[in-house]
């Protein structure tokens, strides 16, 4: 009989063009290679260096992200690009992707938008598959069952130049999460509470896999908020099992595999899970009847507690203490009802179709309260159709909140998209590091739902209040 | 990359645990398309005041660490963001090795291809480090030890084939390349 396999280990094992000995790392195939304007430049200059080129353009995609403007006019180029370096680093991957020859989601392009949620969107990115970015928030595509991490430069380098990277195995985490959320508790939350759990090095070496039946119940957008932040745990990647929901998500997407080569993918994709007995280097488990919605209060995505909760005491800390006096924060405080200055939803995390719905869900038929800035930004031109078909944009924008093109925006601020110094910002974004939407700017990272609510109340407020199913 | 054997130098404590990548280099100065002169920009929101002046009572800008080539710091350094720019930006400023209890995935991996030493101890000598800034210490990563100045010798792990790169100083994408007839190989049969 064969030895019961983990998911993470299916895949792996798929993938090793040569297995790792006690000398030396695995060579590991990489199936598809995203690329954005941050993390690829001095990549391509080593390319170019070295006189290679790129070895597999058909599995490499590039898209701009990070550095993109959200302002239409800027979009439009009826206004130059605020940031110049900015504006020079876009030209610079439109010349990096004509010299190779890598498809380019341009900034004019239909389908560009964030990288993981273009990937998803077109359908490349698929369950079984490898897949790298030079972005931490890669694990993204592993809600698809897919093996996906974020690299540095050199080994963008590295793939583009020979489709493989040199990796060691990690180790892999069951996080099983059993029951139903409740009320007004998201994909968000849920995740928010993980690292809470576990802690921002608990996943470190680790690739987690989540399951149970709270996870089965989540849609793809949600599964994908809950593997976008196991990096914020420290983890390697997050994976979940492929299922009907995934299948139906993909299939008909442009990228998909289509007609008799659909139904023989999903066949194989079947076979992606767990093995009954499938041994993990550990286990966490997480009733997740006991949800509640979430907010942080520090300065990494650990400090975190319940929406209606008090910021913890640890006084005699003097890392926790420099943390709460960069937040403006006082040991036992409770945030709810806190006066903010700034919402954001948006990034990576929560920018796709049903966070913006949640959000209007919120919204509708209300008004952001006075002295508070809402941008609201999708993750993509797409969604950004589609919501405009649902004519979302007109929710937000008749309660005063601000509609954008997508992009990565105000989660990392390098657009120009930034929180003042001393400003509160409820985020839905996947950092709350100092500085990290601007310098001096505080961030409590949260759902949709809270950060509409909190929008419409000018404070922290309970997303429960709004939500009545 | 040049070999790494021995690191000689003074330590600069940094007594905070989970230093993110944002904070060795804030995302404002990503825009770049090359590696040099990061240096400037390492650790530049605890650096710089708002007013651009140099923060007078952040250690980095005190002469005790002038010259410091080896930084200690709290657990979990290096975590968040993928951005290579941050063993950039330490090289760039002087740095050849960081000492932790525990140092974040990409950044430890980032660092290594770079030849910025990653060193992960137990917790009771990094207490120690962590306790007495300045302290003179030899690295030997050869041996995987690190020398106190009263010939104290603690031993620190890193990955086999990593310490081989660092030591004869390979770059890993020749030795991806040496196994191309492999890689071609394993798309044939996949194909």
């Amino acid at each position: 009989m064969n030895t019961p396999k983990t998911l993470f280990e299916k895949v792996w094992e798929r993938h090793e063009v040569v297995p790792e000995t006690a000398d030396t790392p695995a060579v590991l195939y990489i199936d598809l290679h995203l690329v954005h304007e941050v993390t690829s430049p001095q990549a391509f200059s080593l390319l170019r260096e070295q006189g290679l080129k790129v070895r597999r353009t058909d599995r490499t995609l590039a898209t701009m992200d990070h550095s993109t403007p959200t302002d239409p006019a800027e979009i439009a180029g009826r206004v130059p690009i605020k940031v110049k370096s900015a504006a020079e680093q876009i030209k610079q991957l439109e010349k990096n992707c004509a010299e190779f020859n890598v498809e380019l989601l341009n900034l004019h392009s239909t389908q560009r938008g964030i990288v993981h949620v273009v990937g998803p969107e077109l359908g490349a990115t698929q369950p079984g598959k490898t897949i790298v970015c030079g972005d931490s928030h890669t694990a993204t595509h592993g809600a698809f069952g897919a093996l996906a991490f974020g690299i540095g430069t050199t080994e963008v380098g590295h793939v583009l130049a020979t489709q493989c990277l040199l990796q060691r195995r990690p180790k892999t985490l069951a996080i099983t999460v059993d029951g139903k959320l409740g009320k007004g508790v998201t994909a968000k939350d849920l995740i928010l509470a993980i690292i809470g759990k576990i802690g921002v090095a608990g996943g470190t070496g680790q690739v987690i896999e989540y399951r149970g039946s709270a996870i089965e119940a989540l849609s793809m957008d949600g599964r994908m908020t809950v593997c976008n932040m196991s990096i914020e745990a420290g983890a390697r990647a997050g994976m979940i099992a492929p299922d009907e929901t995934t299948f139906a998500y993909l299939k008909g997407r442009p990228k998909a595999p289509q007609g008799a080569q659909w139904d023989k993918a999903v066949q194989e994709w079947k076979q992606l899970c767990s093995d009954p007995g499938a041994k993990f280097d550990r286990e966490v488990h997480i009733n997740g009847n006991e949800l509640v919605p979430m907010i942080t209060y520090g300065t990494h995505p650990g400090m975190v507690m319940p929406i209606n909760g008090q910021v913890p005491d640890h006084s005699g800390d003097s890392v926790f203490m420099k943390s709460l006096a960069y937040m403006g924060l006082q040991p036992n405080e409770t945030l709810l009802g806190k006066p903010i200055q700034v919402v954001f939803i948006g990034s990576c995390t929560n920018a796709r179709l049903s966070d913006l719905e949640l959000a209007a869900q919120v919204m509708k038929g209300r008004k952001v309260a006075p002295g508070v800035r809402a941008l609201v930004v999708p993750g993509s031109q797409q969604i950004k159709r589609e919501a405009e078909a649902l004519e979302l944009d007109k929710i937000f924008t008749d309660a005063g909140a601000e509609w954008r093109e997508s992009g990565c925006s105000m989660c990392i601020g390098m657009n120009g998209d930034t929180v003042a110094s001393g400003h509160y910002a409820v985020s839905t974004s996947n950092r709350n590091f100092e500085g990290r939407q601007g310098a001096g700017a505080r961030t409590l990272l949260a759902s949709p739902a809270t950060a509409a609510a909190s929008a419409i109340r000018g404070c922290v407020a309970d997303p429960r209040e709004f939500i009545n199913q | 990359m040049e070999p790494i054997r021995l690191i000689k130098s003074k330590t600069v404590v940094l007594p905070y645990s989970d230093i993110d990548t944002d904070q060795i280099i804030p995302a404002r100065f990503l825009t770049t398309t090359t590696k040099a002169g990061l240096g400037q920009h390492a650790f530049s929101n605890w650096r710089y005041l708002a007013d651009a002046s140099t923060n007078p009572e952040f250690i980095l800008n005190q002469d005790s660490a002038r010259g410091c080539k080896i930084l200690v710091a709290g657990n979990n350094f290096g975590c968040g963001s993928s951005r290579e720019h941050a063993p950039w930006a330490l090289l760039d400023f002087g740095f050849k090795a960081v000492i932790s209890t525990e140092i974040a995935d990409i950044f430890r991996s980032n660092s290594l291809k770079n030849g910025l030493l990653p060193v992960v101890i137990d917790k009771e000598n990094h207490a120690w480090l962590m306790a007495n800034p300045g302290t003179e210490l030899t690295i030997d990563l050869q041996n995987s030890t690190l020398t106190l100045a009263n010939g104290k010798a603690v031993s620190f792990k890193i990955e086999g084939f990593a310490r081989y790169c660092l030591l004869n100083g390979v770059d890993e994408l020749g030795f991806i390349m040496n196994q191309l007839d492999t890689i071609q190989q394993y798309e044939q049969a996949r194909a």
